[in-house]
């Protein structure tokens, strides 16, 4: 298991206010790693160093042995990273369907502008791949819905649906439940999590609810103030009584079983 | 669906031509003035539809137009062929090159730069005296391939050349809407970073609107300069490119055909509005933008598509 995703001393200023400092960590290809940590603890930042939307001050990023560091957010994810936003980035004016189309037909150019001129947005092998995506997340019951009349739980849907279209081997999500009532959090995470699986896609997600972080995380990552303090399993860093302290509170007891609908 | 459309533009195109025959040649020469137009309305459509409005479109017109009459008068180039394209050709290259600035502003700062950036063209002309100063200059008449009517057939000639190279931009365009780079319009006015983080630059998709738009408002430009037979800085003056963008309100940016008919209809309100109140011309003008506005805010081209979509309650789907 060699590292797909690999970071070693990131750290990012903004003037004199350290937002991350010190992160050096590897993640193997096929890994979901959960990263948790309080508002402001640096986990959006760590997200949008790695997705380009933020130059680092000091260290690097490699991508399956390349260096990415600092590349724009196109180019990163025309190699291979996607990311979908904690607010869902969506085209309102668009249905489902166009909105899965601009995604994949931009996810299948060659990035040359003449070509894109040329190609219908529409062409028969992207509306087939529309159709598979949407019935893998679910969503094909909306798929002449406008997007700006979704319900908040498929935009959330149709965004990680979208980050997916381009077919990445490295997926961030930034707080995907979000904004998602209690009762369907575990389900839109059971839709989202094994699509991602079923295409073998290495998953880093940012995730407030710990009950969430210890069904779906293979390994979670904890920050606070710029940088990681804990490491291991959901089991191991959860379990750790400074991130108790800081992070999740002292009181977490992890009730297997009961408290989880979906065990 | 495709095919069928460009069947109805073929249709209309040669009931469009033939007509021609039994208008008075002042009819015919208000309608190449209108069609001539409508290639740059249908360049704003391109770029509205991406959310821009660009209040300068008059610095590509004016290229194109200016590119005609000088390669007439100094070149002795009168190939209406030769001269569209060249015309299309330098307004494009000037498009390319103030994309690389216009393409990093948005809305109200697009919209000031590209104003800005006509009226620099127009206060050089001003000055030029070489090329008549504010007066202009003539075009002589251009030739087709070698055939060179006079008069009303030149009028008629005119007319059929401008109804065709409408006829191929509105095909060009139709395929560029449905194309990657031309669908992305509205996902870029809804939301960039979206885009961008899908994996292509904005800028970029930004930049060959602007050149496309370009292109079409010098080759509108080309046309209107051997039809009306001058050219003057007028042509690159801020009004001129606000009347583009008039146009464009009351054509709106549904569909290719939009750009036609409102051009179309654009010409005929004022030119009736300046026989019947030629006092208050401007204001008739005003009253029928107020109402297209306040009753067909999509604009005139919205009333085909609301038609068309009283059949199926949904939103038409492209394919299948």
């Amino acid at each position: 298991m060699s590292a797909i995703l690999s970071v070693s001393g990131l750290e990012k200023t903004f003037g004199s206010v350290v937002a991350a400092r010190d992160i050096s960590l590897d993640i193997p290809a096929q890994q979901t790693v959960g990263v948790i940590g309080a508002n402001g603890a640096g986990k959006t930042t760590f997200v949008n160093m790695i997705t380009g939307h933020l130059t680092p001050t000091k260290g690097s990023i490699h991508f399956e042995g390349k260096d990415i560091t600092g590349l724009p957010s196109r180019d990163i994810t025309q190699m291979g990273i996607s990311r979908s936003f904690q607010v869902a980035q969506v085209f309102p004016s668009l249905s489902v369907f166009d909105n899965m189309c601009a995604a994949t037909a931009i996810a299948r150019g060659d990035g040359r502008f003449i070509s894109a001129a040329l190609r219908s947005v529409h062409a028969p092998e992207i509306a087939a791949d529309v159709n598979v995506a949407i019935e893998l997340f679910q969503i094909a019951a909306y798929r002449d819905t406008l997007a700006s009349t979704l319900p908040q739980g498929i935009r959330k849907l149709l965004d990680i649906a979208m980050a997916v279209a381009g077919a990445p081997r490295v997926l961030l999500l930034d707080e995907p439940t979000s904004g998602i009532s209690i009762e369907e959090k575990f389900q839109l995470m059971d839709v989202v999590m094994s699509a991602l699986k079923a295409r073998n896609i290495t998953v880093l997600f940012v995730e407030h609810d710990m009950e969430i972080v210890e069904r779906f995380a293979d390994r979670v990552l904890a920050f606070y103030d710029g940088t990681v303090i804990a490491d291991g399993t959901p089991g191991e860093t959860l379990g750790q009584a400074r991130v108790q302290e800081l992070i999740t509170g002292a009181k977490l007891k992890l009730p297997h079983g009961e408290a989880s609908p979906h065990a | 669906m495709l095919s069928r459309a460009n069947l109805i533009g073929a249709v209309l195109f040669l009931a469009a031509g033939i007509i021609g025959f039994f208008l008075p040649p002042w009819l015919v020469s208000l309608l190449t003035i209108a069609f001539a137009n409508a290639l740059v309305v249908l360049g704003l459509i391109i770029l509205w539809r991406a959310g821009l409005v660009p209040f300068g479109q008059a610095l590509y017109y004016c290229s194109g137009a200016y590119t005609v009459a000088l390669l007439a008068r100094w070149a002795g180039v009168s190939d209406a062929f030769v001269l569209l394209i060249a015309g299309g050709l330098v307004a494009g290259i000037v498009a390319f090159l103030t994309g690389f600035l216009l393409a990093r502003y948005r809305e109200i700062f697009f919209a000031m730069l590209s104003l800005a950036m006509s009226m620099i063209l127009y206060g050089v002309l001003v000055k030029t005296e070489t090329l008549g100063s504010t007066d202009g200059f003539g075009v002589d008449p251009p030739h087709f391939l070698g055939y060179a009517p006079h008069g009303d057939a030149l009028g008629f000639a005119l007319y059929w050349f401008v109804l065709v190279v409408c006829a191929i931009s509105a095909l060009v365009i139709g395929v560029y809407f449905k194309s990657v780079a031309g669908a992305l319009a509205v996902p870029i006015r809804d939301n960039e970073i979206r885009v961008e983080f899908l994996g292509i630059s904005v800028t970029r998709l930004i930049h060959m609107k602007l050149v496309i738009a370009g292109t079409l408002a010098g080759v509108g430009g080309a046309l209107a300069a051997m039809t009306i037979g001058h050219v003057d800085p007028n042509m690159s003056y801020w009004t001129t490119s606000g009347g583009f963008v008039f146009v464009t309100i009351l054509a709106g940016a549904g569909s290719v055909a939009a750009a036609f008919v409102g051009s179309l209809v654009f010409e005929i309100v004022r030119s009736f509005a300046f026989a019947v109140l030629p006092g208050f011309w401007q204001m008739t003008l005003g009253i029928v933008l107020l109402l297209t506005i306040l009753f067909l805010p999509e604009g005139l081209g919205s009333l085909a598509t609301r038609f068309r979509r009283r059949k199926p309650d949904t939103k038409p789907v492209a394919t299948s």
